[in-house]
């Protein structure tokens, strides 16, 4: 029990706490740098402005000290519900990221996931779910045109990337053998001869390849083994959180700020949060299903701590790849997040209709065709990756 | 504890389905309502060690079904005197039909249902177990299910094709004089 508490504090202090006022800065400086502009560097205080790090302080306190507007007409119940439940799913999900596998220390085990479950990737699927009402309320609560029609937009943006997100893992799933997120990250703690197959066809007479050739390989990482699988994901995953280029339900120009323009306050916080809150969870999801999660290439937990507890002892070189691994992960998470900023200050808004396009007429079929593919390479290269 | 979370979430699913059925003027609310009771379900359905049915509950029904309630409840903005009067009589009829018979299967279950629980095979709940009886024992009720569907799917996209009376409906394919004439 203490335990869990242990962990949920870290998750909410650490990524929620900790990140998610840093996400914003990297924004701002992200844009600054993209658009050859020095960026947020005004807020300071006595003097002092840290690289425009005191902006988040003062969005904050500007977000909290504005007038709470809720417009005529509005239901006032699911107006002041429909922030909450948009937020509350991208916390929810940070509960089964593996931050790190499992170290065992003397007796117990500590592995460094919060709910460690069977069906650990659905879980995110059905949080994610829940999050499309806190859109389709938001619209519909606030008793405006404008607002109604965005948050059409969302629903059916959300729920159409939905279905195509989850085809596109289905070949991860099957090559991985597993949902639950530890196992996937640790399948990947491995790697793989990219010439196995001359062995295993024969080519090569022995039991191994010669050294030179042996030492051709790759970590056994999801974008290596579903390259496809891993672009369709990526830019469902990204169409979910509808940020540009796939904010067509909040295109200034045709809808104002669709779902979300009658919030104002903390109350537009929480959207506005919620949304930069997506950006690491996202991060932390691709990194564990297709960059490896916690693993460090080439070196798996068996040969850091084989090799370290030489010298220092078993305990040290556990918590020697404790640490290892989590910087490992959060390095990963980073630089996924500078990838899903480098492609906001990149595209234009994708056109309402090209959204979905791209969603039933492009990524559907190729995630199809993707489960096919990967079904025929299991059956055929079984034995050759090792 | 889990009898603690089986009586919230009872109370919840109970309270969401009456928050449906009375809400009779805000068919927005009654729609959110049953998402309550959908959510509530998939707890009850964790607590019972069903995981996958528990989760897919939430994501299948409260996450994609009544969303597409809702989409169409906005959209259409139905009110009463829009169905003629002998149609909701008829649908009224059914939906008590319906729900007599359920509760009658439902009391019959009851009496057998006290005492110590059975206990659970191996692998209960989870995806493997059911997805091996699905492509399995009950393969003929899964490929069924998906010939229905495919029907359903085949008829949406029929009754959205329809051709427009007047040719400016789509402002993307521009229409030449000598056609529109």
């Amino acid at each position: 029990m203490t335990e869990v508490v242990l962990k949920l504090l870290f998750i909410v202090l650490v990524v929620a706490g900790g990140m998610l006022p840093l996400i914003t800065w990297i924004e701002r400086k992200q844009s600054a740098v993209m658009q050859d502009r020095i960026g947020a560097n005004r807020a300071d205080l006595m003097g002092v402005t840290l690289l425009g790090l005191l902006h988040p302080a003062a969005d904050v306190l500007k977000l909290f000290s504005k007038e709470d507007v809720v417009p005529e007409g509005a239901n006032r119940l699911l107006h002041l519900l429909a922030p909450v439940i948009a937020f509350v799913p991208a916390l929810l999900v940070l509960a089964v990221i593996p931050y790190g596998g499992a170290y065992r220390f003397g007796d117990t085990t500590l592995s460094l996931v919060v709910a460690d479950v069977d069906w650990g990737m659905l879980f995110v699927f059905a949080a994610g779910s829940i999050a499309t009402y806190g859109a389709v309320i938001a619209g519909w609560a606030s008793n405006s045109n404008w607002g109604l029609l965005g948050s059409m937009r969302a629903s059916a943006q959300m729920i159409s990337y939905e279905v195509t997100m989850g085809l596109s893992l289905v070949g991860m799933f099957m090559v991985a053998g597993s949902l639950r997120l530890p196992e996937i990250a640790a399948f990947q703690d491995q790697s793989f001869r990219l010439l196995g197959f001359l062995l295993h066809m024969g080519f090569v007479e022995g039991e191994t390849l010669p050294f030179h050739l042996d030492l051709l390989r790759l970590p056994m990482w999801g974008i290596f083994l579903q390259p496809l699988g891993f672009l369709l994901f990526l830019t469902c995953i990204m169409a979910e959180n509808k940020r540009p280029p796939f904010d067509a339900p909040e295109g200034e120009s045709e809808l104002i700020a669709g779902y979300h323009m009658e919030y104002s306050g903390m109350r537009f916080g929480l959207f506005y949060t919620a949304e930069f809150l997506e950006v690491p969870v996202i991060g932390a999801i691709v990194a564990t299903l297709f960059l490896g999660g916690w693993a460090i290439p080439f070196l798996s937990q068996e040969t850091i701590i084989a090799f370290v507890a030489g010298g220092f002892g078993e305990g040290f070189a556990t918590g020697l790849c404790l640490v290892l691994h989590v910087l490992c992960f959060l390095t990963k998470v980073a630089i996924l997040i500078w990838l899903q900023m480098a492609l906001r200050w990149t595209l234009p808004r994708f056109r309402y209709d090209q959204v979905m396009d791209l969603c039933w007429k492009m990524i559907l079929p190729l995630s199809i065709l993707n489960v096919f593919v990967t079904g025929a390479g299991i059956l055929l290269v079984e034995g050759v990756i090792s | 504890m889990s009898e603690v979370l089986f009586y919230a979430f009872a109370a919840i699913a109970v309270a969401g389905a009456l928050g449906m059925v009375l809400n009779l003027h805000n068919t927005v609310a009654a729609a959110l309502s049953l998402v309550g009771t959908m959510v509530a379900l998939g707890g009850l359905y964790v607590l019972l060690e069903a995981y996958l049915i528990g989760v897919l509950q939430i994501l299948v029904y409260a996450g994609a079904i009544v969303v597409v309630f809702l989409f169409v409840v906005m959209l259409l903005n139905l009110r009463r005197d829009v169905f003629p009067a002998g149609r909701q009589w008829m649908t009224k009829g059914l939906a008590l039909g319906i729900s007599l018979v359920v509760l009658v299967r439902f009391l019959r279950l009851v009496p057998g249902s006290f005492g110590e629980p059975a206990a659970l095979p191996e692998g209960f709940g989870g995806y493997r177990e059911i997805g091996a009886r699905l492509f399995t024992d009950y393969v003929l009720a899964f490929e069924v299910t998906s010939l229905l569907l495919l029907a359903a799917m085949v008829g949406a996209v029929i009754l959205a094709k329809r051709e427009p009376s007047e040719p400016d409906g789509d402002p993307r394919t521009p229409v030449s004089r000598s056609e529109a004439s």
